[in-house]
């Protein structure tokens, strides 16, 4: 398949819903509101330097309903989150919110980049991102910082048994 | 609402403590010069903000949790990280301005026997030093003006935006960094896209945008002779100190620009020395000037 087909998109692959399931998540809610002015790609610093990543084409394939196409995308993950077109969006969509909820949706389906999985687990374990190595931990009484609060795991854990996306963990913990 | 603008509790995240201790070392010993009492967390869990991008409730109730736990403790918090600070504000905001989004996330924090009330605040360091402390008492505390470095400022992203939910300074043009670098009696320089990202958020992703992004930056702080760039931000600073090495020889150039802490520099123009400072952890080389400090002594 040339690469201008594989590009081209197909009556077949819109979701008309996507856009109305977007909206009814928080961030989400101002997508329709769009009118593909381009300040949230002319202002993005990560599009400045990424060759792939454009916030109005992520927009744009939302609102058209190309689902399968936007959650699986590795652009997606590409967002620093710096809130700049947020910011400036003159139509007051949350461009970055709404490439957040994108980001959630791919989640629910099991579009997970590793470090995610890593920082997650690490928090159900010791309420810290990252594990804080024992040295450091050793070396705050010689620098005479204060012992390092501790994180409840059995309490972080009890909290966050609603959450979805947890149960990815499962099948990333036992690959490592 | 607790008032006490002169005790905190102290919220260090999870990457200062992973590797960003010269941050934690130097800015207990500011405020604490600066009359500032810090008490500590009486247990901890990351803020959201890193797993927002996967799930926006496990960052709504992780942010609550911690929001709830200083509630206990009748005290606002501090937080050091601009990331952590940013969500913790965004969150408080957000459940005390929408009730049904309270409950629901309160629902899950009973389960661990905490609950949510919306009494405190929270503020980042550098809103502390302005709002709390102010520019007098961080003035009046400088016994030896840094008149001989010029600077360059580097605020960090979530101490600004989203606008909305942060409500400081102005993200378009920030003066309050400006503000507390000139405090301090060394002169800070104006540059090319000062209110540009480091880049960090994008490492383990796509490492080479990252990268580009931290090499702009220093590009631009290279052309108008900074003599340092001054960040207020665990995350911005590993982008620039621990890769400013590695981006001049991915790339070719050199730049040897020294990446302090805000409490660093305030802390040398409070009389403290570099090894109080902590100093001797930043990896790019601070020598040329520490010297120009000390022989303006004289």
């Amino acid at each position: 398949m040339s690469e201008t087909e594989e590009k081209r998109i197909k009556a077949s692959e819109l979701d008309p819903k996507f856009k109305y399931e977007i909206a009814k998540m928080h961030g989400g809610e101002k997508l329709m509101r769009c009118f593909q002015c381009g300040t949230c790609t002319s202002d993005c610093p990560v599009a400045r330097f990424s060759e792939t990543y454009r916030p109005r084409q992520i927009i744009r394939m939302a609102q058209l309903g190309l689902r399968e196409r936007v959650l699986g995308s590795d652009t997606l993950w590409l967002c620093a989150a710096c809130f700049t077109c947020t910011d400036r969006c003159p139509q007051d969509v949350e461009v970055a919110s709404v490439i957040r909820v994108l980001r959630n949706l791919a989640a629910e389906k099991g579009y997970i980049p590793q470090v995610f999985k890593e920082q997650a687990a690490s928090i159900l374990e010791s309420g810290y991102a990252y594990k804080i190595p024992e040295l450091r931990i050793k070396k705050r009484e010689t620098s005479g910082l204060p012992p390092l609060p501790k994180g409840n795991s059995e309490s972080i854990r009890k909290s966050l048994e609603c959450v979805g996306f947890l149960k990815f963990l499962e099948s990333s913990g036992e690959k490592k | 609402m607790s008032g006490n603008k002169n005790k905190y509790l102290m919220f260090l995240g999870c990457a200062i403590p992973y590797r960003v201790s010269a941050y934690e070392i130097s800015a207990r010993k500011m405020l604490q010069k600066l009359g500032v009492e810090l008490v500590e967390m009486p247990e901890f869990n990351c803020c959201g903000l890193p797993l927002d991008p996967v799930s926006h409730e496990m960052m709504l109730i992780l942010a609550a949790r911690n929001l709830a736990l200083a509630e206990q403790k009748g005290l606002n918090i501090i937080a050091l990280c601009p990331g952590c600070a940013g969500t913790l504000k965004k969150v408080n905001k957000m459940l005390k301005e929408d009730k049904a989004l309270r409950e629901e996330i309160n629902k899950h924090l009973k389960e661990a026997g905490l609950e949510f009330k919306g009494t405190i605040n929270a503020k980042h360091l550098m809103q502390v030093l302005i709002e709390d402390v102010g520019l007098e008492r961080i003035k009046n505390s400088v016994v030896k003006p840094l008149t001989m470095l010029k600077v360059a400022e580097h605020n960090g992203c979530h101490i600004l935006r989203p606008k909305e939910y942060i409500g400081f300074d102005d993200p378009e043009d920030p003066k309050t960094l400006k503000t507390l670098i000139e405090a301090t009696g060394a002169t800070c320089l104006d540059y090319m896209d000062e209110t540009e990202c480091c880049g960090a958020p994008s490492v383990g992703v796509s490492d080479k945008v990252a990268l580009q992004l931290a090499r702009d930056k220093l590009n631009h702080i290279k052309m108008v002779d900074a003599e340092a760039m001054i960040t207020i931000c665990p995350f911005c600073h590993i982008m620039y100190d621990t890769n400013e090495l590695r981006i001049e020889k991915m790339f070719n150039e050199t730049y040897g620009i020294p990446i302090l802490h805000y409490p660093q520099l305030l802390g040398l123009a409070m009389g403290m020395s570099p090894e109080e400072l902590a100093f001797n952890e930043l990896r790019v080389d601070v020598s040329k000037i520490l010297k120009k400090v000390v022989e303006s002594e004289n």
